[in-house]
């Protein structure tokens, strides 16, 4: 069988298995559209919150810029990890006790300001529109690439797919498709991984095997790698290269945008009481962690294999010659990955051989960090089923993120705005269909803008990032952590921290990310060093200076609200919240 | 009053808690992953250093014991108030 219909097959019995769980996991109220009806077992509820976390960038993306970025780039296994310490203790138990459908619903009660609901509303909408987009085109490219179908063909199948569970099956069709989305792209991610780390140290297990003997030096391998990249003048992979001020920001930043982004907060709503939160908390990392601990194997030693392949005699020895590319049967990868254009060779100098190396001038061989993961199955040689599993592991990792922004935005839309400010006397049934309307359009908006992505996609994930980060995450701390903290103070502080933030951005990146029109870069920044893309944490100080001070010089918020901080404070009574 | 002060010690023994965790979650990662690691450069973990560990992979690992071992004391914590569901 060849690999294109075994790419078919394996894709085809996936989205044949999402159609199933949609059709049996029907949402009939609001309560099952927005929150799955609040009976979601803990560690269900924790795979779905790690498929909906993992997305494309995740799955394709993270190994590669490990692979390419070494120890610098420990930012995003620590700060999408350590979020979730911030949600289990800080965010998640309370908001779910106080039991209500969205985040900004939260902010605009705790802080009796409809302006504060429609601040956190713009937030929560500008972020997941632009994490969205990376998904669509993410969907778009993973059929083009294993389907041979063109990208918009692509984009429209997965856009059906994901019409077709989330608008019937709302928060509830969603949860338990991801699941499976979980299983599938765990699996795609894991096999080829084991199978790299037993060829490499002789260790099942990558994470271990990071840390053991290569089995060709005999030395460990991470001191393998490291030599390896010394004699090709690139730097270490254990080496910083980065500012520890600017690693340590991007961290926090990560960390506390993790926990403050509300298509994640939103899936501890689905859990019957605030003990699950908690500990739905923890098996969403447990299964996030399998991925993330994986990922850096994946990229240390895809490093190796791709260094081994063009140095098949050693880093000392003499290049891979343009011949032996052409002739070898196991070198077909390099080849077909040459005609996707992510991997580029070129003789330069005319000596017959393809140099690795880091001085430009000299380098012949550049390769797109996407392929640590997509061509990962090749370079090892494993059989072709391994292929077709990346491909369906791909779109389970887009369509899981994507499906659960849309909700995030669907219910702003349905329940924060046309509920709350525009129709408050509309019943159940209209709030419903409103709900449903509202999902429909954001998957065209997004499948649209995943079609003709802006050419700023690219550089919003740090605007994501810096939103939640800087608005969202302070603004509920100090909701549940604090009594003291009123009104004005909270919107002063949200509008400040998410306008010092975004105007931070916009210096480095260009204002609406207008290509030129900006005065700093983030190789030369304006403060310090520190990178637009670590600035949220920065923004989030601000946020909490301005709310403090503004709060303190005005009244205090009324008993009600006092009362109401004690309600979510204290677990008992969830269950009781759902009617409402 | 009573069911109030008693409320006001169960979120200070959270609190507690929590401020125990999050010095715990604070050296693992920002600690020996990133400010502490040049003083700890001495202390060899398969082919490199113990913060370049604690970056990529220890970091984690103590996450995931702290979130487990807080649902844990806190599920213990609401019974002792009566707070539990």
């Amino acid at each position: 069988m060849d690999q294109f219909t075994l790419n078919l097959i394996v894709v085809g019995a996936t989205f044949a298995l999402y159609i199933g769980i949609a059709i049996w996991a029907r949402a009939g109220s609001t309560a099952e559209f927005y929150a799955a009806g609040r009976g979601v077992n803990p560690v269900v509820n924790g795979m779905a919150t790690g498929a909906d976390w993992m997305s494309a960038a995740s799955f394709i993306s993270m190994a590669g810029i490990i692979s390419f970025g070494g120890y610098n780039t420990s930012a995003y296994l620590m700060g999408w990890t350590g979020g979730y310490v911030l949600l289990a203790m800080l965010i998640a138990p309370y908001l779910r006790k106080f039991g209500k459908f969205t985040v900004p619903e939260f902010i605009g009660d705790r802080f009796y300001s409809q302006t504060a609901r429609t601040v956190a509303v713009i937030c929560l909408i500008t972020a997941s529109l632009t994490y969205v987009i990376g998904q669509m085109t993410g969907v778009g490219v993973a059929f083009s690439r294993f389907l041979e179908v063109d990208n918009l063909t692509g984009l429209l199948i997965g856009a059906t797919i994901v019409f077709f569970y989330a608008v019937i099956g709302g928060m509830k069709g969603i949860t338990y498709t991801q699941v499976a989305q979980y299983v599938v792209l765990i699996t795609a991610y894991t096999i080829p991984a084991v199978f790299i780390s037993l060829q490499l140290t002789g260790n099942p297990v990558p994470p271990l095997g990071l840390f053991s003997d290569h089995v060709g030096s005999g030395e460990p391998l991470l001191a393998t790698l490291d030599g390896m990249l010394r004699d090709l003048g690139f730097n270490e992979f254990t080496q910083q290269t980065d500012t520890t001020l600017n690693i340590f920001l991007f961290t926090m930043s990560l960390m506390i945008g993790t926990a403050g982004l509300p298509h994640v907060i939103v899936r501890f709503f689905t859990v019957p009481t605030v003990a699950s939160a908690r500990s739905s908390a923890g098996w969403s990392l447990v299964f996030i962690a399998l991925l993330y601990l994986t990922a850096p194997a994946v990229g240390a030693m895809g490093r190796v294999n791709l260094i081994d392949t063009f140095y098949p005699n050693g880093t000392s020895a003499e290049a891979l010659s343009v011949e032996t590319i052409d002739s070898e049967e196991k070198l077909d990868w390099v080849r077909n990955w040459a005609q996707t254009g992510l991997l580029q060779y070129e003789d330069k100098n005319g000596d017959g051989l393809i140099t690795y190396v880091a001085d430009a001038e000299l380098n012949e061989l550049s390769v797109n960090r996407d392929i640590m993961v997509l061509a990962n199955p090749e370079i090892a040689n494993l059989p072709s089923w391994v292929i077709a599993l990346i491909a369906a592991g791909g779109l389970a990792a887009a369509l899981s993120t994507a499906a659960g922004l849309l909700m995030a935005i669907s219910s702003a839309v349905s329940h924060d705005l046309i509920k709350s400010q525009i129709n408050p006397s509309i019943s159940e049934k209209g709030e419903l269909l409103s709900a449903r309307i509202s999902m429909a359009v954001a998957i065209v908006i997004a499948t649209y803008l995943g079609a003709n992505p802006p050419g700023f996609a690219a550089q919003t994930v740090a605007l994501a990032f810096g939103l939640a980060a800087s608005s969202i995450f302070p603004a509920l701390l100090m909701g549940i952590f604090s009594k003291r903290v009123n009104n004005k103070g909270a919107v002063a502080g949200m509008l400040a921290g998410l306008g010092i933030t975004v105007v931070y951005i916009f210096l480095h990146k260009g204002w609406f990310f207008i290509p030129g029109t900006n005065s700093f870069t983030d190789a030369d920044p304006l403060l310090l060093s520190i990178k637009s893309t670590s600035f949220g944490a920065v923004g989030a100080l601000v946020n909490f200076a301005v709310a403090y001070l503004v709060s303190n010089a005005t009244e205090e918020p009324p008993a009600e609200i006092r009362e109401l901080v004690e309600s979510v404070r204290i677990p008992r009574g969830a269950g009781g919240a759902v009617d409402h | 009053m009573a069911e109030n002060s008693d409320n006001n010690a169960y979120w200070s023994a959270n609190r507690r808690i929590i401020g125990i965790s999050l010095v715990i979650w604070f050296i693992s990662s920002f600690g020996f992953g990133i400010l502490l690691r040049p003083l700890l450069s001495g202390i060899k973990v398969g082919g490199t250093d113990i913060g370049f560990w604690f970056a990529q992979q220890g970091s984690i690992l103590v996450f995931l014991v702290l979130i487990f071992v807080y649902a844990t004391k806190m599920n213990r914590l609401d019974k002792e108030h009566g707070v539990d569901e």
